[in-house]
């Protein structure tokens, strides 16, 4: 058990009962800070295989803003909790079992179709490399997704806007 | 015994792993395996919730659940693409989600319901 | 001993690095309440506490006491998880941010492992420092709402839009900075402002070459300011406007975390605005030649404060200030006296001058909110997104081309 696995198995427990959380809690924004806790504990996992400029963005951009505009959203509307639903009988006696062997049965898979994937030993990337291609290769799309954004930011505000009538 | 370099000096995850131990890393498996669970349990929270923004939630999940495909899939073959596109990836999320949350106000406000098996008047 | 050092590094390298660090930490979080009452008040010509102790030095530990003692209440219909998380979540992102920070370029040893002066050093340390940075505004807009109360709500949702809005001021602001040092990480950002230009102008990324970042300085701390809600950008946390702001329903210990929060943001914008403008723990004296006697000012200061104190204690009002001041400075005199050996000024040098410009800095908020009124809310914005943002993409722009043009 070398310390990388270990990590990664602490980090992926986290990100699995973060996620399951999200699922099981009922108000939204515990749902919320749940999936802020999977974010972070991704951006943990992107560390481990080296790309920390990816795990860096993916907590200032995700974590620190998309989730912030989750959570003012539920704040505005103020979403209440929901009513508790039981699984139906189906589900409960019919689907977990077979969803729990569909997993089993994709974890076989993918180690039989990765085994041959080795991974080199981990180095971080370094920021110069990755933009050196962002900036290069793939200029058109960094551009276009400017405009991407520019286009969100105008819809939201026209879409949010509320109709005075004069 | 193998040389650990401590945390004090870490300028990256080099530090973290045995120098010259042969490569026991985590394998590429593991990380596709999180993945699909991520991704799993992000449509298991689509189907079965109620609402609507925590069904915008888990979609957030699932494209998490891909990046991290993108990510072990870029380290597993050398190539930086994949961090790239997960770059994008972040980004296009973001614009999705303002223009989703606005479209989520915006119906909030004409429905007054957050519940989305409420929002049904072209079904009847 | 060294080879049980060689093989649990954390345990013996990391861990008391990082207990010294918090325990100064947290001392010096305390001790500059006291700074920034006596300050503001001899600003307003008043003399602030001076009764708790000489000099009311004790009025911190008065202050602690209170807190722990006083009653702990939950509002009604708060919702508890939440709220029980907001003070914890602004505490340990706030605190976390020293982790990254290096007071001094010399490694040192402990038990054979040499080891920076920092707790740790990456590669990223900036982005890791905007990152905590930026989940800091859930500390805040969660305590607002959870606490079940208009005032909160208000002031929780107002002030996390202000941290949002500001936050992307400050990242821009420091594009300068990172182009100019080519790297994320912050001993290498001070490294690149060694040397000299003219043989005694420090070339700091303030006056330095290919372009002076005095507008990065600028926008810099103007955004930290807006971005730790301290004045004049605290319209949140105003009484006269809005009772408490997001921490109105907070009561003892979560209060005094939520304070705590934010000076320790404060000194972490000190120490980034020292790291990224003025040179960290570079000294401003040249060191070669007939400079190398600027490496006995640290024992100087030391020595001039605790002679002050002496002289100033044996003549003090109360019986307690007759004892403790005297010995305080001799305390100092003592670290002068130590700071004389061989060796030591060598490696006192970076600390000392990286300490003196973080008081400068802090000094600086504290003045900034004793002089200055306040930010109307709608001004603050407007301030926020027309007028700082552009001039920091100008700041951006302008550098991407001065460092072009310089490096044909």
């Amino acid at each position: 058990m070398t310390p990388q696995i270990a990590i990664f198995l602490v980090l992926a427990a986290v990100a699995v009962a973060g996620a399951v959380n999200v699922i099981l809690q009922r108000h939204p924004i515990h749902s919320a800070l749940s999936l802020i806790v999977v974010m972070v504990a991704l951006a943990g996992l992107y560390l481990l295989q080296g790309a920390e400029f990816i795990a860096a963005v993916q907590i200032i951009v995700y974590g620190g803003a998309i989730m912030v505009l989750f959570v003012f959203v539920i704040m505005l509307l103020n979403a209440g909790e929901e009513e508790r639903q039981n699984l139906s009988r189906l589900a409960r006696f019919v689907g977990v079992p077979l969803g729990v062997v569909f997993l089993l049965e994709a974890a076989y898979w993918i180690a039989r179709a990765s085994s041959h994937m080795a991974q080199s030993s981990p180095q971080a990337v370094s920021t110069r490399e990755l933009s050196t291609l962002l900036f290069r290769d793939y200029v058109f799309p960094f551009e276009l997704t400017s405009f991407l954004i520019l286009i969100a930011i105008l819809g939201a505000l026209v879409l949010a806007r509320r109709e005075d009538s004069d | 015994m193998q040389r650990r370099s401590f945390p004090g000096e870490c300028k990256g995850v080099a530090a973290l792993s045995f120098k010259g131990s042969g490569g026991i890393v985590v394998p590429t498996s593991y990380y596709l395996l999180l993945s699909a669970v991520l991704f799993g349990l992000g449509v298991v929270a689509f189907v079965f919730k109620r609402n609507i923004i925590t069904i915008f939630m888990s979609i957030e999940l699932m494209l998490n659940a891909v990046n991290l495909a993108f990510v072990a899939f870029s380290r597993a073959f050398g190539q930086l693409q994949g961090q790239v596109f997960v770059f994008f990836v972040i980004v296009v999320a973001a614009a999705e989600a303002a223009v989703g949350l606005a479209i989520i106000i915006v119906i909030a406000r004409n429905r007054g319901t957050l519940d989305v098996e409420r929002v049904d008047t072209l079904k009847h | 001993m060294n080879e049980f050092a060689a093989q649990h590094p954390i345990l013996i390298v990391a861990l008391p690095k990082i207990v010294v660090v918090l325990f100064v930490l947290l001392t010096a979080l305390a001790y500059l309440t006291w700074f920034e009452r006596k300050v503001v008040a001899h600003i307003q010509a008043r003399w602030g506490p001076y009764r708790v102790g000489p000099h009311g030095l004790l009025q911190p530990l008065a202050d602690g006491l209170k807190f722990l003692f006083k009653e702990d209440i939950t509002p009604a219909g708060a919702d508890k998880f939440t709220y029980f998380l907001a003070p914890f979540l602004s505490l340990s992102l706030a605190i976390t941010s020293i982790a990254v920070i290096p007071f001094g370029p010399k490694d040192f040893s402990i038990f054979g492992q040499s080891t920076p002066l920092a707790i740790t050093n990456l590669n990223i340390g900036l982005l890791i420092l905007f990152a905590i940075t930026s989940m800091g505004v859930y500390g805040v807009a969660l305590a607002g709402w959870s606490s079940n109360s208009k005032y909160s709500l208000i002031g929780g949702l107002r002030s996390s839009a202000q941290m949002v809005s500001y936050e992307l001021t400050l990242t821009m602001s420091v594009v300068g900075v990172i182009l100019m040092a080519g790297s994320f990480n912050l001993s290498e950002i001070v490294q690149a402002q060694q040397g000299f230009s003219w043989g005694f102008v420090p070339r700091w990324n303030l006056i330095g070459a290919p372009f002076p970042q005095v507008l990065g300085f600028v926008l810099f701390f103007t955004a930290a300011v807006a971005e730790t809600n301290r004045a004049p950008f605290d319209l949140v946390e105003a009484e006269q406007e809005l009772v408490g702001g997001f921490h109105t329903e907070y009561a003892s210990f979560k209060f005094a975390m939520f304070f705590m929060a934010e000076y320790s943001s404060m000194i972490t914008v000190s120490c980034l605005a020292t790291i990224l403008f003025f040179g960290g723990w570079l000294s401003p004296f040249p060191q070669t030649g007939a400079w190398v006697w600027t490496h006995y000012i640290p024992a100087a200061a030391f020595a001039i404060a605790g002679v002050a104190l002496i002289i100033h204690g044996v003549r003090y009002l109360t019986m307690l200030g007759r004892v403790v001041l005297p010995v305080l400075g001799l305390v100092l005199c003592g670290l002068a006296v130590l700071f004389t050996r061989p060796g030591v000024p060598d490696f006192v040098q970076g600390p000392f001058w990286f300490l003196l410009k973080i008081a400068m800095f802090i000094f600086i908020y504290v003045w900034l909110r004793g002089t200055l009124p306040r930010f109307r809310y709608d001004r603050l914005m407007t301030f926020g997104w027309k007028v700082l943002l552009p001039l920091a993409i100008l700041n951006v722009v302008i550098t991407s081309l001065a460092i072009v043009w310089t490096q044909k």
